[in-house]
This record gives C-alpha cells, sequence and structure tokens, in this order.
C-alpha cells in the first residue's frame, strides 16, 4: 500500500510537471494580452509533432528536437500574436473566436501532414530508477519534471529580476500606464506569446514520447489547464503553479483508486467549487476579475 | 400587401427546397434546420450578456431525456420531445444557482465546467445512461399520414417538413418573447443593469428566466436530433459542436434576431455543401478556420451588418416618408 501510495505520488509530480508548463504559459499570455487562447492545447500538440518529425522521422538528436521543437512553437505563438491578437485588442471575444480558427488549422495541419492515426516513437531511453521492486521513475519521465523545474525557476528570474521581466509585469498589470513609462505594449506581447507558447511546445515534445500523439490531443491539455487556471487565479503564475501540482495529485490518485472520468468529474466540481466559493482563484486578486 | 408575400414565398422555397438535393444534402439539411433553432435559443441567451460553453450539453439533456422517456416508459415521441425540453429547462434552473454568481469569462469557463460534468455522468454511468457508447435504438417518430402527403420518417425529407414545421414554431415563440416587455428588460439587464436593478428589476431572475427558455429551446432541438440519428452518445455534444455554435453565433452576429441563423445557414453551406463539392475533404477544417480568422478580423459586427447595410441602402433610395423601420 505504502508502495502504491509513493509510485502515485511519482506519476502526479510528473503530471504536475507538465500540466504547470502548459498552464504557466496560458496565464502569461492571458496575463499580457488579455485574451484566452483557445489554441494552447495545439501549441502542445504542435510540440509533440514537431519530435514525431525530427526524432522519429528525420532522426535528429532528441534534445536538438525538443529544442527546435520549442522555437517553432514559439514561432507560431509569435505568428499568432502578429495575424490574430494584436489587430483583434479591442475585441475579447474576437481572440477567442480567432484562437478557435487558429486551432482548427493547426488540428487539419496536422491530420494532412501525418493521418488522424496515433503515431509510433521510439523511447528516448529505456532506464528507470527503481526506488524499490514497485515504486519505479522512468528516466523519460524525469526529463518532464527537470525541464519544468528549470524553466519555471528561469522564468520566475525572468520575471522577478530582469528589466524585461519588469516591463511584462508591468504592462499585465496596467498598459496604459507601463506605455506612459515606455514600455512597448507590442513588444512585451511578443516575448509573452513567445515564451507561453514555447513552454506548451517544450511540455508537448518532452512528453511526446510517454503519450499518445494523435491531431486531438490538445483537447485534454486545454480543458485540464483551464481548471488550473481557474483554481489558482486568472492572471496568477504562482497560483497555476500550486493549482498544477494540486490538481495533478487529486486527479492521479483518484484515477489510481478510482477511474479516469471520475477523475475529471473530481477535478472539474474542484473548479466549480471553487468558481462558487471564491471566483476570482485562490491566488488572484480582485480587481482584474 | 408585400411583405405577406415575401413571407408565402419563403415558406414555398423552403417546402420545395428538398426535392433539388441529393439524399446525403437532405440529410445535412435535417442537421441544419435542428441547428437554426440551436443557435436561435443560443441568442436568446446572449441577449443578457453572457457567453455559455454549456448550451450543446443542455441540448443533449433534451435528447437524452426524450430518448430515455420513449425507450424506458414508451412515451409518445412528439410528447417525449416536449418534455425533454422541459428537462432542459429544469436542469438550467438548477445550473443557475451556482453559475450566476459568475459573470464574463468566469461564467464562461463555469458553464464550460457544469456541462462537462453533467457530460462525462453520462459516460460514467452506463445505467441508465448507456456509457459512452450512449443510447442506441431510439424509437423513430411514428410515421403518420395527413391525406395528400404521407410521412415517412425514414426519409429525410419527411423529417424536414417535421422539424421544420416545430422549429418555425419554436422561432416565432423566442421572437414573440424577445419583443415583449420580457425580451426588453433581458436587453436591459445585458447593457443597463445597475440601472435596471435600480428601477427595480429583478436582473437575477431575468437572467435565469433567459437561461432557462433557452435551454428549453435547446432541449427541443435535441430531442429533434436524437429522434432522427435514433443514436445518441455524449460524444455527441461535446466542446467541438459548441465551438461550431459559438463561431455561428458571433460570425453572424448577435444584434439581431436572424444574425446566428444567417451565422449558421452559410457557414453550414460552406462547411458542408461547397467545400464537399470542391473536392477538399482533409482541407475543410482549414478552411472553415480561415473564414472564421477572416471574418472576425474584417466583419467584426457579423455577417448581419452586410444585411443591414444593404436593406437601409434600399430604404434610404426608395421610401423617404416611412419612419425609421427597423
Amino acid at each position: 500500500m505504502l508502495e502504491l501510495l509513493a509510485q502515485t505520488g511519482l506519476n502526479a509530480v510528473y503530471a504536475a510537471s507538465y500540466i504547470s508548463l502548459v498552464a504557466v504559459g496560458l496565464v502569461l499570455i492571458f496575463g499580457v494580452m488579455g485574451v484566452v487562447n483557445f489554441a494552447h492545447g495545439e501549441l502542445f500538440m504542435a510540440g509533440a509533432y514537431a519530435i514525431v518529425a525530427l526524432y522519429a522521422d528525420m532522426h535528429v538528436p532528441f534534445f536538438v528536437a525538443v529544442a527546435i521543437g520549442l522555437v517553432f512553437v514559439g514561432c507560431l505563438g509569435l505568428l499568432m500574436e502578429k495575424a490574430l491578437f494584436r489587430p483583434l485588442k479591442d475585441n475579447p471575444l474576437g481572440g477567442l473566436v480567432a484562437s478557435i480558427g487558429f486551432l482548427m488549422i493547426l488540428q487539419a495541419l496536422a491530420v494532412m501532414g501525418f493521418g488522424v492515426r496515433m503515431e509510433h516513437i521510439p523511447p528516448v531511453t529505456q532506464e528507470v530508477i527503481a526506488f524499490s521492486d514497485k515504486v519505479r521513475l522512468p528516466v523519460a519521465r524525469l526529463y518532464v519534471i527537470v525541464a519544468a523545474l528549470v524553466l519555471l525557476s528561469a522564468l520566475w528570474y525572468f520575471l522577478k529580476k530582469t528589466k524585461f521581466g519588469w516591463a511584462l509585469r508591468a504592462s499585465a498589470q496596467d498598459p496604459e500606464a507601463a506605455a506612459l513609462q515606455g514600455i512597448s505594449i507590442t513588444q512585451t506581447a511578443k516575448i509573452a506569446m513567445f515564451i507561453g507558447a514555447g513552454l506548451a511546445g517544450i511540455a508537448g515534445a518532452l512528453t511526446a514520447p510517454l503519450v499518445s500523439v494523435n491531431p486531438h490531443m490538445g483537447h485534454s491539455v486545454i480543458v485540464t489547464a483551464f481548471i488550473v487556471i481557474i483554481v489558482g487565479g486568472v492572471g496568477s503564475l504562482e497560483g497555476a503553479i500550486v493549482a498544477s501540482v494540486a490538481y495533478a495529485i487529486v486527479h492521479t490518485f483518484v484515477t489510481t483508486f478510482y477511474d479516469g472520468v471520475l477523475a475529471d468529474i473530481v477535478g472539474l466540481c474542484l473548479m466549480l467549487i471553487v468558481l462558487i466559493v471564491k471566483p476570482t482563484g485562490l491566488f488572484g486578486s480582485a480587481d482584474r476579475a | 400587401m408585400p411583405k405577406f408575400m415575401i413571407w408565402i414565398a419563403a415558406l414555398a422555397a423552403l417546402i420545395a427546397l428538398p426535392h433539388g438535393l441529393s439524399f446525403s444534402q437532405q440529410e445535412i439539411l435535417v442537421f441544419l434546420t435542428i441547428n437554426v433553432l440551436l443557435v436561435a435559443s443560443y441568442r436568446l441567451l446572449t441577449l443578457t450578456g453572457e457567453w455559455s460553453l454549456g448550451h450543446v450539453v443542455i441540448m443533449g439533456v433534451g435528447a437524452y431525456t426524450s430518448a430515455l422517456l420513449t425507450k424506458k416508459f414508451g412515451v409518445f415521441v412528439p410528447v417525449s420531445m416536449l418534455m425533454g425540453g422541459v428537462a432542459a429547462a429544469l436542469i438550467a434552473v438548477l445550473l443557475s444557482f451556482p453559475l450566476f454568481r459568475m459573470k464574463g469569462f468566469y461564467f464562461l469557463i463555469g458553464s464550460f465546467a457544469a456541462g462537462e460534468i453533467i457530460r462525462l455522468l453520462w459516460k460514467r454511468f452506463r445505467d441508465p445512461f448507456g456509457g459512452a457508447k450512449g443510447i442506441k435504438g431510439i424509437d423513430p417518430m411514428p410515421d403518420f399520414s395527413i391525406g395528400f402527403y404521407q410521412f415517412d420518417f425514414f426519409e429525410p425529407t419527411s423529417y424536414y417538413y417535421f422539424a421544420g414545421f416545430i422549429v418555425i414554431i419554436c422561432l416565432w415563440i423566442l421572437w414573440r418573447i424577445e419583443k415583449s416587455p420580457v425580451g426588453l428588460t433581458f436587453h436591459a439587464v445585458h447593457w443597463q443593469d445597475k440601472l435596471a436593478q435600480a428601477s427595480g428589476v429583478n436582473v437575477r431572475a431575468y437572467r435565469t428566466l433567459a437561461f432557462a427558455i433557452a435551454s428549453g429551446f435547446a432541449g427541443i432541438s435535441g430531442a429533434l436530433l436524437a429522434h432522427y440519428v435514433g443514436t445518441i452518445n455524449p460524444n455527441a455534444f461535446d466542446i467541438d459542436l459548441m465551438v461550431f455554435v459559438l463561431t455561428w453565433a458571433i460570425v453572424g452576429g448577435t444584434a439581431t434576431f436572424y444574425g446566428p441563423i444567417l451565422g449558421c445557414v452559410v457557414l453550414t453551406v460552406i462547411n458542408e455543401i461547397v467545400l464537399r463539392e470542391l473536392g477538399l475533404e482533409q482541407m475543410r477544417p482549414l478552411i472553415y478556420g480561415a473564414i472564421m480568422i477572416l471574418s472576425i478580423l474584417f466583419l467584426p459586427n457579423g455577417l448581419e451588418s452586410l444585411v443591414q447595410k444593404a436593406t437601409q441602402k434600399r430604404a434610404g433610395n426608395g421610401a423617404a416618408q416611412r419612419s425609421p423601420a427597423e
């Protein structure tokens, strides 16, 4: 029993890692651009397909492929900012519809390029860290956990300690005042889009060998990310991380001990309860609501 | 009476329409008719300023209720459809308690969560909802004859006439509601909620009322769908269809009654007929996505703004003595 608990705990840490990478990107985009990016799950999917194309088909070394995937998805983010979100700045519903349109385009491109079937990706490494007979952590999952820790710490440092990071947070808090201080809103929007999309891309790329890659894999990712950002408080990066961990623990344990559908129901119920009791989320500030 | 003549001509065109179409196009026409009711009921909800992502699941409530009533209790089909609508409205009233504590973006996400919970409950509980496979072999509408026309409900044309009749009645009711004092209050709740509240309008009650009415008609559209296709499952009411409803409403525009219907008809015709005929099967979602983006970028007020421009120009040329028409 103890071993089962430990193993489930490890699974939860892995789940929390990639969920937080996706959710933090979504929060960053919402904070700076004020738009709900429905295509975020498809950016995750694009990262996974970068691995299919580069690593599985063209035999590029895995980590090189991941790096290229990150830059590629980041550039998709820049494209979205320039083509969709900047022209629709004063139309929040419009940004949402445009991102749904973009989502359909990305999905269609994946279907046309790779077909609807599941992709087989050769495992990156078969190595497993065995704590005991039944408590084992595949190294491929460890990569995801390490990447989340490193990238989120780097993002924290960037936002809190560098000039760009300060500018980014300022334009998230009050775009007009930030613009008056000489901060280029377009510039910060670009940076936020690149980082936000890139985080989703790298999460997709790193998890690609571990999950079933298909053109519609983004759906469950975006649902999870929405739950997490609501529970954490829309616009709060710390909240997104804390909520990712909490959601991953609850979801993994309910899945292990009951079943996956019930875990989804429990997750959604948690989110509804948070919305009812404290609509601004656990870490959200009242004035952004 | 030129206006009267236009309505007669439109009705005749609608009756003649399926006879010029292929079988698969007739089937699409049936779905289109049902979706028109769905999107028109969605507009009533948007009148109060809320954008729900749970509307399609509410439609599913109507479908499941009507299917189960006929299957388990042998309720007569048209009656079960009506009860499907009633059940959907009741569920909406229930959901309004948690959901109307939220507004705007939070309502959007909250309604999505509530809908997903209902949908996953259908998936989880095999009894009575049939689990992921859903309900099969739903009783079709019983055939009947009205003298000169024999209704055979395995024919899409017959079902189109039946569904069309129901949908026109529902649209007429929705239209009357919107033009009634209640409908005007819905507008007030959206645009002037503080003022409405100060004038003694129970804003919360009116929002719930709009939600319940919209949901009731969505439930009827779901029941119409269930008894046509004969099988329903949780995935038929997932976010994909909801996204379509949302885009129909936004691409069409929600300032007028006909805007969302126009969006639904135009986008469905483009997606299902034009792109299929051109042999662009795989590219369809891509082109559809591009159309969505282009229309939101270049036609932010929806297709209805084109119609308004056209009719205004004509009114300006022709009848200057008339008082400003709607």
